[in-house]
């Protein structure tokens, strides 16, 4: 698309739908799951059945505080349960209960790490409990089926301020709030499973020469991948920028205010949604069946204490203390554990480069072969910070550190143990490392003759020859003092 | 050998208990009475005839076996269609339900069950029980006992009817703005509403979430208190319901009370009451003192009732009352869509949203989409603070009145009902009208308070007369005191109509 | 007091509720509906400009249960009132678009 002269700030909320990790639903006692064969954990309350009521989950709330609270949000002295009413069939109650004027938690903010190094804060406005409704399936040509096991499910909405200007900044806010459930251990927040879905508002604020112009607000529903809501917001920003340019006066947020869109997935665009005229009187009013929350100062502090460092706080202090690159520091935040092996280590008083050097090179690759996370492979912080400090004293060089800790994986052992058995203790015995490099000389003559002859190959054949006393070592010794004695006999 | 439907349900289960009657005979007896009186009455939406006669004979089994089956051993009662049982149906006297099947079974029915009471079966009500004279039900009305050309009251009418009648020892009703004490006043029995939150709501379909309650319709004060007691108490199923122990009150409720103090509520005692219910209050409040009670007059400024030039009586607690049913109603009857459960029309729909609109429209009677209508109207945007929210705060202005004159007094004494039972269709196509019948309970529903409805009496038409005291909250026991002695001093109990004539 | 609502008023608020109304039913819905929200309208007397509103007259807080699993319905169970089902589910007419 052509761009002219004209300055054009995208300005992007984003409303996030996060499933929380509950054993249970909100209001019921059904299980919380996931894939099971349809209405297989549903009761009289999450079918509103005639009779049935309300009793809230105390899991679900505490769960929620702790978010909040993790967003530097102000979490509610006092909050309250409303009804939204609007009629679905995916939602028996034809309402909907969730929270209206007294969200529990608001005010927050979530500053996200960029590629850059920087980092940018974006507002947090409300965050508030809600029931998830169930699942409309339209499976056949003339009918909808509908299944509840998601009724009633807790569902925590999370709305940001408009403080997204980019592409960029949309998905790393999305993405670290994706971490941050997934830290707190609130939600499991797998896309597939619908467990965290975006609603962005996109609009554009547009200059030209002095005057500003403002798109209507498009607000996209339910999407369900961070690929979608990258393309989405991408694909609203072109299409408002085109929109606005076949008509600057007409297409303004003055005269079209704000509509709604679905995303269409194979097309990969947005498209208007017509609403009914009623949509929006959801005659919201406190439900008379759930008696208010009141979450004092003991019970906040009780939670908060349940958290420990978050994500970004790590992510700077990697950045600062250990000089780790943004992209390690965001490689060892992607869940609390990893980190938590890494500071364990430097605990023991282990050198932080060469433990991330071990969790980033073998731990990520073993992670990677088995599709986990670097802190399931199975080494552990004293392992790690043990194995360190070898390396550190030179007892193990690096090819065996990597071996050791590939080893430990499997065992409880500590690396030493593991060196040991294994042979990898590295061999300072210099007659033991002069009879390898005898051994070598003697099997490898032309190597010896084209190492010695000066030419082309020699520093190849040196470098042949040094790794096969490496491989009669199995590692063991120490590469430069290989070379050392190496020289030494072929009078280099 | 004695009638055995003539008996209280106290002397019935003492009877039961001692092996003089077996429950089975007990359950014959009421079942053979349903079969010679309800079809005049129409009491009844449905009788469980095998299910009782099967619990019955479990109960004298148990009996036999040494085993104590429960304070309410053997006692046929019956339930308002609107308790959920996992057995029969639960209509609410709706077609929308006409069919309708509940999986579990209301936790005051379950509490009544375990206490060994045999259920005869559900009775008819006021279509989701609106409507204060059981016309409104979609299986036709309830006939009074006392005259069939009259209305028993509602919209609990077909337990007032089935107690007058002695087709049930004692019935299962829900108050949500006088559902219980007025029919028991139309219709010659007790009723007690008690405090909000003392019973579960669980199992109860909803009508007004924040004003509903269940309570008993009996023949004497002695037989609520055994039923109350056993339907009382903290339920976790119900948030609503109170976690607070439950006194025993049928051991207590014949001991009298010294020092008793009775406010009468002037506001109450207006030209719109009817003369012979003005004079039952009084020769109550008579009663009384004479007992050494202390009466005095007290004020309840935000219940009063207004006249206006033209002679229309008005009332901001009526009004505040129906408001606040409504908005809850409007939501709570949501559900009945035709989705999940229920009626769906029957017609080729173009979409969802008219199998919605047909089928409610099929569904529903007139007052129950009156209600519906209105409380979404209330709650709808830009009304909510006209309406809703100002009725949520004169609520509380109606609450603190009752709160100050609980300082002064211990019960206060007033009509339940401004005029005997209607007559059939006297009402009918009036709405306004027959809401401002309920002016003097509705307070007692916005407050959370409980209230007793006694019979005060028979009219010189001969039809009873009610007279209702209410207390502060969790005072059921002083209540059922109070209105024991009354009992015993005035001769005023167990009236029974003449049902030779009907 | 006696006043009408807006026969539009009456079709909005009936759509709102799903209730499909007669032209007749408009008509006296509207007469009937007027009188009575004429009636409510009485409470404007009243000043309660300091006052809380009071949803409950029984006012409890932080009723909560824990989150350990209970019972749940069979599917059959859950699906045995259904007007109509299909494969476990409960079924409607093909419905498009969201509802929220
Ligand atoms: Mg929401
Ligand atoms: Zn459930």
């Amino acid at each position: 698309m052509m761009r002219t002269s004209d300055d054009i700030l995208p300005v992007v909320g984003l409303e996030i739908h996060v499933e929380l990790a509950t054993a249970t639903k909100l209001f019921c006692r059904c299980r919380n799951t996931f894939g099971d064969p349809p209405n297989t954990h549903v009761c009289p309350v999450c079918i509103g059945l005639p009779g049935a009521l309300p009793v809230m989950n105390r899991r679900a709330v505490e769960l929620s505080m702790k978010v909040g609270l993790a967003l530097d949000c102000k979490v509610a002295d006092y909050t309250k349960w409303d009804r939204k009413n609007y009629y679905y069939p995916d939602l028996p109650k034809n309402y909907q209960i969730s929270q209206y004027d007294l969200p529990l938690a608001a005010d927050g903010r979530l500053e996200i790490p960029l590629s850059d190094g920087s980092t940018h804060v974006v507002r947090v406005l409300r965050a508030h409990l809600e029931e998830d409704a169930g699942k409309n399936i339209h499976a056949a040509a003339a009918h909808t089926g509908v299944d509840l096991n998601r009724s009633c499910v807790p569902l925590l909405e999370i709305v940001s301020e408009p403080d997204m200007h980019s592409v960029e900044q949309v998905l790393g806010y999305a993405r670290a709030m994706h971490r941050l459930v997934r830290w707190l251990g609130a939600s499991e927040a797998n896309m597939q499973m619908g467990q965290m879905r975006f609603e962005p508002n996109v609009n554009l604020r547009i200059k030209r020469g002095d005057v500003e112009f403002r798109t209507p607000i498009a607000e996209i529903k339910n999407l369900n991948s961070f690929r979608a809501l990258e393309r989405t917001v991408a694909f609203e920003i072109d299409r408002q920028y085109a929109a606005w340019l076949e008509d600057p006066e007409g297409f303004s947020i003055d005269k079209l205010g704000k509509q709604n869109r679905g995303y269409d997935d194979d097309r990969e665009q947005t498209v208007f949604q017509r609403e009914k005229e009623e949509a929006h009187d959801y005659r919201y009013f406190p439900d008379p069946d759930l008696a208010p929350v009141v979450m004092d100062k003991s019970w906040r502090d009780s939670v908060a204490a349940e958290i420990g460092e978050l994500p970004l706080a790590r992510w700077k202090r990697y950045t600062e203390d250990y000089s780790l690159s943004p992209e390690e520091a965001d490689a060892l935040t992607q869940d609390p554990e990893t980190g938590d092996i890494l500071d364990e280590a430097v605990d023991t008083g282990a050198d932080a480069r060469r433990g991330v050097n071990l969790l980033l090179g073998r731990g990520a690759a073993l992670a990677n072969e088995r599709g986990c996370a670097i802190a399931a492979v199975g080494v552990t912080g004293g392992q790690l910070g043990e194995l360190v400090k070898m390396q550190d004293a030179g007892e193990v060089n690096a090819t065996a550190a990597a071996r050791i800790f590939d080893i430990l994986t499997e065992t409880d052992q500590s690396p030493r143990e593991v060196a040991e058995r294994e042979g990898l203790l590295a061999v300072s015995d210099s007659n033991q490392i002069e009879q390898w490099v005898e051994q070598v000389i003697e099997a490898s003559p032309q190597a010896v003759e084209d190492a010695t002859g000066g030419g082309k190959k020699q520093k190849g054949a040196f470098g042949f020859l040094t790794g096969q006393v490496m491989q009669l070592s199995k590692g063991a010794a120490q590469p430069q003092e290989v070379q050392q004695i190496l020289r030494q006999k072929l009078g280099l | 050998m004695t009638d055995i439907t003539e008996l209280s349900a106290v002397e019935l289960r003492d009877a039961i208990t001692a092996g003089d009657i077996s429950a089975v005979a007990a359950a014959e007896a009421y079942l053979e009475a349903i079969d010679r009186i309800d079809p005049r009455l129409h009491a009844y939406n449905e009788v469980h005839r095998d299910r009782a006669m099967e619990r019955a004979s479990d109960i004298d089994r148990r009996l036999s076996a040494g085993e104590r089956p429960g304070p309410l051993a053997g006692v046929p009662v019956a339930l308002k269609d609107n308790l959920c049982t996992a057995y029969g149906r639960t209509t609410c006297s709706s077609a929308i339900l006409a069919d309708y099947r509940s999986p579990f079974t209301a936790t005051a029915v379950r509490k009544l069950e375990d206490a060994g009471a045999i259920v005869l079966g559900k009775t008819n009500l006021d279509e989701f029980a609106m409507g204060s004279t059981t016309e409104t039900s979609a299986t036709g009305p309830t006939l009074n006992p006392w005259d069939t050309g009259r209305v028993p009251g509602g919209s609990s009418g077909g337990s007032a009817a089935a107690v007058s009648a002695g087709i049930c020892a004692a019935a299962l009703g829900s108050d949500t703005g006088g559902s219980i004490r007025q029919p028991a006043a139309f219709c010659g029995v007790v009723g007690f509403r008690p405090t909000y939150g003392r019973v579960s709501r669980y199992g109860v379909v909803t009508y007004g979430s924040s004003l509903d309650q269940v309570g008993p319709l009996a023949r004497d004060v002695s037989d609520c208190a055994l039923l109350t007691a056993a339907i009382s108490g903290h339920d976790p199923a119900d948030s609503t319901s109170v976690p607070a122990d439950v006194p025993d009150y049928p051991a207590t409720v014949d001991t009298p009370l010294e020092n008793l103090k009775i406010g009468v509520v002037r506001e109450f005692l207006s030209d719109s009451l009817d003369a012979d219910i003005r004079q039952a209050i009084d020769s109550a409040a008579e009663t009384y003192a004479s007992l050494g009670a202390e009466v005095r007059e007290v004020s309840l400024p935000y219940s009063a009732i207004d006249r206006d030039d033209e002679g229309n009586i008005s009332s901001h607690a009526v009004a505040c009352y129906y408001i606040v049913a409504m908005a809850e109603a409007s939501s709570n009857l949501a559900r009945f869509d035709g989705v999940h459960f229920g009626h769906r029309t029957a017609e080729r729909v173009r979409d969802i949203v008219e199998l919605y609109s047909r089928t409610r429209a099929e569904g529903f009677g007139d007052e129950v989409k009156r209600r519906v209508m209105l409380g979404t109207y209330t709650l709808s945007a830009g009304y909510y603070d006209a309406y809703y929210n100002k009725a949520m705060k004169v609520r509380r202005l109606i609450h603190r009145d009752f709160e100050r004159a609980f300082e002064t007094v211990d019960v206060l004494l007033g009509p339940v009902a401004p005029t005997v039972a209607y007559r059939l269709g006297e009402k009918a196509d009036n709405p306004l009208q027959m809401y401002l019948g309920d002016i003097y309970t509705i307070s007692v529903n916005l407050a959370g308070l409980p209230g007793l409805s006694i019979p005060g009496g028979v009219s010189k038409a001969g039809l009873p007369l009610g007279i209702q005291l209410i207390g502060p909250v969790f005072s059921e026991q002083t209540l059922l005191r109070a209105g024991h002695m009354f009992e015993q001093a005035s001769g005023i109990r167990r009236l029974r109509p003449d049902l030779a004539g009907t | 007091m006696a006043k009408q609502i807006d026969i539009d008023l009456v079709r909005h608020v009936g759509k709102l509720s799903r209730i499909e109304l007669t032209d007749e039913q408009v008509r006296t819905f509207s007469r009937q509906l007027g009188e009575i929200i004429g009636y409510f309208d009485k409470l404007r007397e009243l000043d309660t400009d300091n006052v809380e509103p009071m949803a409950h007259a029984v006012e409890l807080t932080n009723v909560f249960a824990e989150d350990a699993p209970g019972e749940s319905l069979t599917p059959e169970a859950a699906l045995s009132n259904a007007p109509d089902r299909r494969d476990d589910m409960f079924q409607v007419p093909r419905i498009i678009g969201t509802g929220s």
